[in-house]
């Protein structure tokens, strides 16, 4: 973790701009509590987007959207063996569940409050490992940005912290850096005029009118495990590799930084994430990268196709006369 | 390994909810909460419900194996555009109008008049409906001259727009020269003026349209749908050949027998080299070219290769007969339109399924592949 990331507010023309500035999520700590969303939706006036029980645990949320710029993920599996302390150390002791009966249909016990000590109805022996991740999903603001990068209005912007922001008033809904984004993190809001923003482009702006004055995000600030940090790049970084050293020295093995390398298809991420799992157990794409890549490869492509019908539709004329 | 060896595989790696691993036969695709797969089988109430699981009873019989993979209970990673059906009729219009665009000036140059008129009205008709098609599909369409404040070569839309801002007012021009001696009302002047801009006009579109035919191809590529993406080596060869197939198909029903030999040409050479494009993309695909073969997308696009190749055939076999050369050209029109349709909905479709995601993504990384090796 010596090489540090890149500014792109640099290669964007901002001059002297300040340090990069990002999130690093650790999901080892995480308690699934939500804050993080509903600060969101407060501080940046995202209205509400469905009130829904999507049976996938604690998470009725669903994923990232344009009315959605955190997203709380709660996964429920069997501990690793071999993985005694993850269950501590990421601070989500679930209760005892029965997994080991693959032929019978039988209930599986949530966690939902009762009125037993957790446990007391079943004996010790049926017990397993369990364990439940927890993790809040963000925009990543790449460092190479595929929904900037496509963007034909030049609503999406790269702010003087090196993140990236929609323009509201310039956006006008076309919805490219929709598939663009290899998270699928941003979406074109939807309903009718009453919804603000309808039709544009719509996701998290690290709090971009905070962090101008000084302010940390909304999220962050209300995170009360400080799952969520918000702070310069550099110093994020620094951070996560020393908080997953410290986990490997614990015998949690499955600790690993996800959008941390610079060498990554999209550049490194200013929003990193230290994960328990692989990263597509969270939903996260387990190696991203950024399309515009390949675009020097497209109009060449593009270009011999281009030249190929023009040949070929004035060779049409050369033919035989009218036949 | 047998199937039922993969199942019991991938039943005993399998989590009790969140995170679900699931595999790639027809209809296999648990999307589960915790109680998905408590009874030792993945909950399939979340998947193809549409009653098309096929060969779900006859798994003994299926030659390809499951592909294990992890997803979030079975919910999309990247997001498919939201775009509705105003995009694949402007890739297949905007085809339409650069091929004609083509043949209209051809024909200008060559002493075709009927073939003339039939590519600079079919030009402009196409791409003004166009226009309509991507306004409307703005989510603020009072916004679209937006578009115009910059010009990027990193966003093939803003491209594509600058191209289309640059063709679209010669297509036009070359067909208001064509209506200038249809219409009566026109003064004597103007339609002098429109008559001798008619050409220039006609040519400087033609110029043009190659590229207003290809970039859309990239347009779609330049995505992390897997399946547009994957194709963007062959795919603007299938568009381009895709275009002329469509253009020739409307000069061989507007223009008389004596004037429509080039659009012959063009339609089957436009046919032939989409067909053999789309032949050597979809073994390059690799697992992204599954939705090319499934579902109505799937559907579609077998219906796109039959209309080309039988219209494309009709068209070789009926150059002595207007009633053939009319079938053809439509049969070669319909395809056209269902090539677009098809790899539009298939990307679509490769969007919102994890699978065409996570499993190559997967792979680059098992195999020491990955972006950042």
């Amino acid at each position: 973790m010596t090489t540090s990331l890149p500014n792109p507010a640099v290669r964007t023309g901002w001059t002297d701009p300040p340090p990069r500035k990002g999130f690093f999520t650790d999901t080892s700590i995480c308690i699934g509590c939500k804050a993080c969303e509903v600060a969101c939706k407060e501080w940046n006036h995202v209205p509400e987007d469905g009130l829904n029980l999507l049976g996938s645990s604690y998470d009725n949320t669903g994923s990232l959207g344009a009315s959605t710029w955190r997203h709380v993920a709660f996964i429920e599996q069997p501990a690793f063996p071999g993985s005694g302390p993850a269950t501590n150390a990421s601070g989500t002791t679930g209760p005892a569940t029965s997994v080991s009966a693959p032929r019978t249909r039988t209930s599986v016990d949530l966690g939902l409050p009762s009125f037993e000590l957790p446990g007391a109805a079943a004996s010790a022996g049926d017990r397993t490992e369990f364990r439940w991740l927890m993790s809040s999903d963000v925009c990543k603001h790449c460092t190479n940005a595929a929904c900037l990068d496509v963007c034909p209005t030049g609503a999406l912007f790269r702010t003087e912290f090196g993140t990236v922001v929609v323009q509201e008033d310039i956006c006008n809904g076309c919805g490219y850096c929709v598939p663009a984004c290899p998270y699928g993190v941003i979406e074109r809001r939807e309903g009718d005029r009453s919804v603000h923003n309808s039709g544009v482009a719509q996701k998290c702006t690290l709090c971009y009118d905070r962090i101008g004055e000084g302010q940390t995000p909304a999220c962050a600030q209300a995170c009360p495990t400080q799952s969520i940090q918000f702070g310069d790049v550099d110093e994020l970084r620094e951070r996560a590799a020393a908080r997953v050293a410290a986990l490997h020295a614990d015998g949690v093995e499955q600790a690993r930084l996800y959008g941390a390398d610079p060498n990554d298809g999209v550049g490194g991420t200013g929003a990193m994430f230290l994960l328990l799992d692989e990263p597509e157990v969270y939903g996260l794409p387990p190696d991203p990268v950024v399309t515009t890549r390949d675009l020097p490869t497209m109009w060449r492509r593009a270009a011999l196709a281009a030249a190929t019908v023009l040949a070929g539709a004035a060779v049409s004329f050369l033919g035989r006369g009218s036949r | 390994m047998s199937m039922s060896d993969a199942n019991t595989e991938r039943l005993r790696d399998a989590p009790p909810g969140g995170a679900v691993r699931s595999g790639r036969s027809g209809g296999e695709r648990p999307v589960g909460g915790p109680a998905a797969e408590s009874d030792g089988r993945p909950n399939r109430l979340g998947g193809n419900r549409s009653g098309r699981r096929r060969r779900e009873g006859g798994r003994d019989n299926q030659v390809v194996p499951d592909v294990t993979f992890t997803s979030y209970y079975g919910r999309q990673v990247v997001r498919p555009s939201p775009w509705a059906a105003d995009i694949p009729a402007y890739l297949f219009l905007g085809g339409l109008a650069a091929g004609s665009s083509l043949l209209g000036a051809g024909a200008d140059l060559t002493g075709r008049p009927s073939l003339r008129r039939t590519g600079r009205l079919g030009a402009a008709a196409a791409i003004t409906v166009s226009f309509g098609a991507l306004i409307h599909d703005l989510g603020k369409p009072s916004r679209f001259v937006n578009m115009l404040r910059v010009a990027k070569h990193t966003s093939p839309m803003s491209v594509g727009t600058w191209l289309l801002t640059a063709y679209s007012p010669f297509a036009i021009l070359g067909a208001a020269a064509e209506v200038a001696w249809i219409l009566p009302l026109v003064p004597a002047p103007i339609r002098g003026l429109l008559s001798r801009l008619g050409r220039p006009a006609g040519i400087a579109a033609a110029l043009i349209a190659p590229t207003v035919a290809s970039y859309t191809a990239v347009l779609l590529s330049d995505t992390a749908t897997p399946t547009w993406h994957a194709a963007h080596r062959q795919l603007p060869f299938v568009f381009v050949g895709s275009a002329a197939a469509a253009a020739g198909g409307l000069g061989l029903i507007g223009a008389n027998a004596a004037d429509s030999g080039p659009a012959r040409r063009l339609a089957v050479g436009g046919a032939v080299l989409e067909l053999l494009a789309e032949q050597v993309m979809e073994p390059r695909m690799g697992l992204a070219a599954e939705p090319l073969h499934q579902g109505v997308p799937g559907i579609v696009i077998r219906a796109s290769k039959l209309l080309t190749a039988s219209g494309a055939l009709a068209a070789l076999a009926g150059r002595n007969n207007r009633v053939a050369a009319r079938v053809a050209g439509a049969a070669l029109l319909a395809g056209s339109a269902c090539t677009r349709f098809g790899i539009f909905y298939a990307g679509q479709a490769s969007a919102k399924d994890p699978k065409y995601t996570v499993v190559p993504q997967r792979a680059r990384i098992n195999t020491g592949r990955s972006a950042g090796s």
